[in-house]
């Protein structure tokens, strides 16, 4: 099938970016969008253009590194009725119709700066993690595996949010460009965890903090990033943050020495 | 083997290698009993004082679960990490693409396990080709790591009464496998990668993300740096370290179509075989058959479906060729060959990987495949339509259990199968096709992991690893960690008390000069020819001939094939190859033929191991050397070794190490899956 | 801005119901007028309690303005500026009209209670309306609501705040970290817009009835 492209270029963070239209023939409903994009880039070097610069490792929606808005939609999946959950790289050429427009933007958000055309620097989530998202303990250290036992429904909690994958939809999605769903979601899986609750406290609020601080927009209760997370982290994780943040005024251990 | 399968090596040994002298492993003493040779290298092993640590510098590449843990570790112990990965974040590894789950000898199922039993099975699972001191440490750290991991906060599957969920994996008899659902990768990735930017945060690791290596420094015969390309603005940078750890996976996209992530390469372990570090077992590749068939020419990676599919699914071709392009459904019981049930009556679907992957392969070559037809080369240089795919049926499996009852085991995966095909699963019966997956061979390490360069160490799948011929399933994980969390830290100290009295290295340095200058004048030399074809094109190509001559099935006259058309396609791309752009911005064409440079090196090493093992061994069959049967039929008396290649110049031939292994502590069988 | 935002729907539901208290009749009104100035005499003379009830009020105003104000310029600077994408889908329930313009009816909201004041409280005459009437207090409401203008401008100024409550009052429990499962959101989000409703249904019914002479 044949498909009209219009897609975001830039050729550094410096310079101004726009949208530049191309179509491209021969698309098959079976190809991945990202192999759609290898399909023109492979057409631009034959004519000696410079092919479209975008980020993708795994392809198969686990590593996260993929991420481009398409149509509007970061990560592309808009089913009827419901969101569909899904990657970049994950979603197949079939979804768009022959002679169908699609526009491709990168993520936009301040803490997102534009490197090239679709690829954005998202090490400001490394940044929110550093902060304090993980468990204070060095190798060696650890008690035996069993040595305690952990409720199943909070362990299946924890899990459910450690599926994210960071790619940065969240953000990409928020009218207000906050990463407030990434960052309640390691909360959260750390959080239930029994080995999580020495830290509970300050990670909370060094996360959010340095969340404030690396310009990232805040939290309105839109819900636009879990509509569009591939992973499906619920909205309810922000919630979590909040609840774990008031405590953490009222508690002593809160305070950062 | 036959005196003139022996003077045929010769012959061709005189073409293609030359034989150099045996190598050993001279840090583990085997004089010890097993179990005790461990422990012993602990205590001899030499320590760093906690006040000399922050004035080492230890460079690491890659962020996966070896180098990520070796990083995080390194770091708390208080030596100064300089950590490098090509993706834009260290959790982007592709350790996170691991489904099934990570072996450990808990024995918390009380079924029999031990630690003598996971190495028993390593080792056997190996087709008696790994280094057995190193494995037995595998097996005696594997319980350790699960304890780091679950206070990491790594939520593996638990049961009701709280405590850790354990399943049977990959036909082994007891139930050792922890997992975390289909991500049990993701999980302990993301363990270790928090350990590290905790690190990070303590100021002990420097992240360097989106920085790829692209020469490794050795001056005065020691690794003491790296050469990096910024990937963003193209910046050509040389670090400098007392300590160079590689952990940077392994070269499956040689074959170009691979279950491994775009981005995988073999730039930095090549880099460092050209500086002098032995390459072991290059053609020991595993090839999983549980893979979505490739479905068309711009096809750019595969995907892999949890193996536990053979478990209730029946696979089969059409008997008839004209069969193949009808609905499935339409053909009649009497008319499908359920070909591992027919050959295998006794283990049937549940063959191990490389026999599956084999049959199937067999029937798509007399034509008996399904699914849409791909454009295949010939040996004979023919241009043909085949398809590549059998069926994996759960009809009979849906009868007999229910819908529900399929849909609760395997829902994900169908749902997955679903999404990328199309097809729904439930109704039509799958197709599956295998495809490469993991890389058993690597740079050679002796017992501390350190390779042939001293000072240069190697863990995670980028060394030669310790699954010998072929990996048991959930044991990439284990050894990712192992390496990384509890062998590295412990070995590197008795290498590193010496590093107070190594020489003062800088950019000044002849042997940082050149490897500067080597980068440059490459990367100029790529932006430079201007030819027609694609990088992609070229290496698609590659990914053809490698497949086609060096994976499943191998043999002396497509591997010398092989061979001269790699030195052919290896000349086209350095006279042919387009590369757009410049150095000094993002340039993804420039890092894609960088990469395809040394596959295309590394492929024919690849081939020319494969032609010099003229015997078959877990994932490498050659044809020359099966039963009756047409089983795998390994050759002890002369090859029980591992074949360790060491560089000696472009367009020369490679010399031929051998480290005998000698097996004290387990006995030695050929295997039987009648 | 959740813990104010709450306190100040909760003075509006206070006064929404003195409001109504006119329907009943004038007497009645005014005695509720009249009491709201002498509450918790004789302990504190006078309207001290008014005094200090304003002053809280007015520091929550403050506050929510305050932190209004911080929370719209990181979101502006958060998403990047003006002109983000060229193509923006939504694909959330609670991206609403009401919670994508809470900047806008919050301002419309302050002009109305600056004015509202203004008539009712500081400077009564200068609308025409002093409180010292024959008919006291309820008079100045009589007086007010006469006018079509004013009834314009109430309905308008109403609508901001029904929308404003509407994705404010859920907001605020999900902010305080009450949004604890997919239910608990849609109870919320009910409430939230029954809130809305009956703030503006239970303002406009007055003017109305007084505009249309139901009752004088």
């Amino acid at each position: 099938m044949k498909i009209n492209l219009r897609i975001w270029r830039q050729h550094n963070g410096k310079e101004q970016g726009r949208l530049v239209q191309y179509s491209l023939d021969g698309v098959s409903g079976d190809m991945s969008f990202l192999e759609m994009l290898d399909l023109l880039n492979e057409q631009l070097t034959e004519k000696g253009e410079d092919p479209v610069a975008f980020d993708s490792d795994c392809r198969e929606g686990i590593c996260g590194q993929c991420g481009v808005v398409i149509n509007g939609v970061p990560h592309g999946g808009q089913g009827v009725a419901q969101p569909v959950r899904t990657t970049t790289c994950q979603l197949h050429m079939r979804s768009f119709a022959d002679g169908s427009t699609i526009t491709i933007e990168p993520w936009k958000a301040a803490a997102f700066p534009v490197l090239r055309d679709l690829i954005v620097d998202r090490s400001a989530l490394d940044r929110v993690i550093e902060a304090g998202g993980y468990i204070s303990v060095n190798t060696g250290a650890a008690p035996d595996a069993h040595a305690v036992q952990i409720n199943k429904k909070r362990s299946d909690r924890a899990f459910d949010a450690a599926t994210c994958i960071g790619c940065g939809a969240c953000v990409a999605a928020c009218p207000n460009g906050s990463a407030m769903l990434f960052t309640s979601a390691k909360i959260t899986h750390l959080a239930m965890l029994p080995q999580g609750q020495p830290e509970r406290v300050l990670r909370v609020k060094r996360m959010v903090g340095e969340q404030d601080a690396l310009g990232f927009g805040g939290c309105t209760n839109i819900g636009e990033c879990a509509a569009v997370c591939p992973k499906g982290i619920p909205l309810e994780s922000i919630s979590q943050l909040n609840r774990d943040l008031i405590a953490s005024l009222f508690k002593h251990d809160g305070k950062d020495d | 083997m036959s005196t003139s399968a022996k003077e045929t090596n010769a012959e061709l040994a005189a073409q293609y290698w030359q034989a150099g002298e045996d190598i050993h492993d001279a840090k583990a003493n085997v004089a010890l009993p097993i179990d005790k040779i461990w422990p012993d290298r602990q205590f001899t092993s030499r320590l760093v004082n906690p006040a000399n640590r922050r004035k080492m510098t230890v460079i690491i590449v890659g962020t996966g679960l070896a180098g990520g843990a070796a990083a995080a570790t390194l770091g708390e112990a208080g030596y100064r990490v300089e950590n490098f990965c090509y993706q834009d974040s260290p959790r982007r590894a592709h350790s996170i693409a691991a489904q099934g789950g990570i072996n450990a000898a808990k024995n918390y199922k009380y079924d029999g396990d031990s630690v003598y039993r996971l190495f028993y099975d390593t080792v056997k699972g190996g087709d008696y080709r790994a280094r057995e001191t190193n494995v037995y440490r595998l097996a005696a750290v594997s319980a350790n790591i699960i304890d780091q991991c679950v206070a990491q906060g790594v939520p593996f599957a638990r049961e009701y009464g709280g405590l850790l969920d354990n399943r049977s994996f990959g036909g082994v008899q007891v139930q050792r496998t922890f997992y975390a659902r289909g991500q049990t990768g993701q999980q302990l990735l993301i363990g270790a990668y928090q350990a590290l930017e905790r690190q990070v945060n303590a100021g002990t690791v420097h992240m360097h993300t989106r920085h790829e290596m692209v020469e490794l420094i050795v001056a005065d015969g020691r690794a003491r740096g790296i050469v990096t390309r910024d990937m963003v603005t193209g910046k050509i940078e040389e670090w400098f370290a007392d300590v160079v750890v590689l952990a940077t996976g392994g070269y499956g996209n040689v074959f170009f179509l691979s279950t491994n992530a775009m981005g995988c390469n073999a730039t930095a372990t090549w880099r460092a075989h050209r500086k002098g570090a032995f390459f072991g077992n290059p053609c020991f590749t595993q090839i999983h058959p549980t893979c979505i068939p490739v479905h068309g020419e711009n096809q750019s990676k595969l995907t892999l479906m949890s193996e536990s599919l053979r478990n209730d699914g029946r696979i089969w071709v059409p008997k008839k060729a004209e069969d193949c392009e009808k609905d499935p459904r339409q053909i009649p019981e009497q008319d499908r060959d359920y070909y591992l049930e027919r050959i295998y009556p006794s283990f049937g679907n549940l063959v191990p990987r490389d026999i599956a992957s084999r049959q199937a392969k067999y029937r798509c070559d007399e034509g008996l495949g399904v699914g849409p037809k791909v454009k295949e080369v010939d040996s004979d240089g023919t241009e043909h339509m085949r398809s590549r795919g059998v069926y994996l049926d759960f009809s009979e499996a849906i009868q007999r259990l229910g819908k529900d009852a399929v849909e609760k085991k395997y829902g994900n995966l169908f749902d997955m199968y679903q999404r990328i095909t199309d097809e729904n699963p439930y109704e039509v019966p799958m197709r599956i096709y295998p495809a490469v997956h993991y890389t058993m061979g690597g740079l050679w390490v002796d017992y501390d992991l350190q390779s042939t360069i001293p000072g240069l160490f190697v863990c995670g799948e980028a060394n030669f690893s310790d699954h010998g011929a072929n990996r048991l399933g959930a044991s990439a994980l284990m050894q990712g960690l192992a390496d990384g969390y509890f062998v590295l830290p412990n070995t590197i100290t008795d290498y590193l008390a010496d590093s107070p009295k190594f020489p003062k290295v800088d950019t000044k340095h002849p042997a940082a000069i050149l490897a500067r200058q080597d980068v440059e004048s490459r990367v100029n030399k790529l932006l430079s020819i201007g030819g027609e074809r694609t990088v992609d094109s070229i290496h698609k190509e590659l990914g053809h001939i490698m497949w086609e001559y060096c994976g499943m099935e191998r043999n002396e006259a497509g591997l010398v094939k092989a061979i001269g058309l790699i030195r052919n396609l290896r000349k086209e791309f350095w006279t042919n190859v387009k590369v757009t752009g410049v150095n000094e911005e993002l340039n993804q064409t420039l890092e894609r033929a960088g990469r395809l440079a040394d596959f295309l090196e590394l492929g024919e090493l690849m081939c020319i191991d494969a032609l010099h093992r003229r015997e078959s061994c877990g994932g490498h069959f050659r044809a020359e050397s099966q039963t009756e049967e047409g089983e795998a039929l390994r050759h002890d008396d002369t090859y029980q070794y591992v074949a360790a290649w060491e560089w000696t110049g472009e367009g020369h031939k490679p010399v031929l190490h051998k480290e005998p292994l000698i097996y004290k502590s387990i006995q030695v069988k050929q295997r039987s899956y009648k | 801005m959740a813990v104010t935002g709450l306190v100040l729907v909760i003075f509006l539901l206070f006064h929404m119901f003195g409001n109504l208290k006119i329907l009943i009749s004038v007497e009645d009104f005014n005695h509720y007028a009249g009491f709201l100035r002498t509450i918790l005499n004789p302990i504190l003379p006078g309207d001290t309690f008014l005094w200090m009830f304003r002053c809280v009020l007015l520091l929550c105003v403050v506050l929510h303005i305050w932190s209004a104000a911080r929370v719209t310029k990181q979101d502006y600077k958060g998403k990047g500026g003006r002109g983000r994408y060229s193509i923006k889908k939504s694909l959330s329930p609670d991206n609403t009209y009401a919670a994508r313009t809470m900047i806008w009816s919050g301002i419309i909201i302050v002009l109305f209670v600056i004015m509202h004041l203004l008539q009712f409280t500081i400077a009564p005459a200068a609308f025409g309306n002093p409180h010292d009437g024959p008919d006291g207090r309820a008079g100045m409401v009589f007086t007010a609501f006469g006018n079509w203008i004013f009834i314009v401008i109430y309905v308008i100024a109403m609508a901001a705040i029904c929308l404003h409550v509407s994705h404010g009052f859920w907001s605020a429990f999900a902010t305080l970290g009450a949004n604890v499962s997919g239910l608990t959101r849609k109870v919320l989000r009910a409430c939230s817009l029954l809130v809305g409703a009956v703030i503006f249904f239970g303002f406009l019914v007055p003017p109305f009835l007084i505009f249309f002479g139901v009752i004088n």
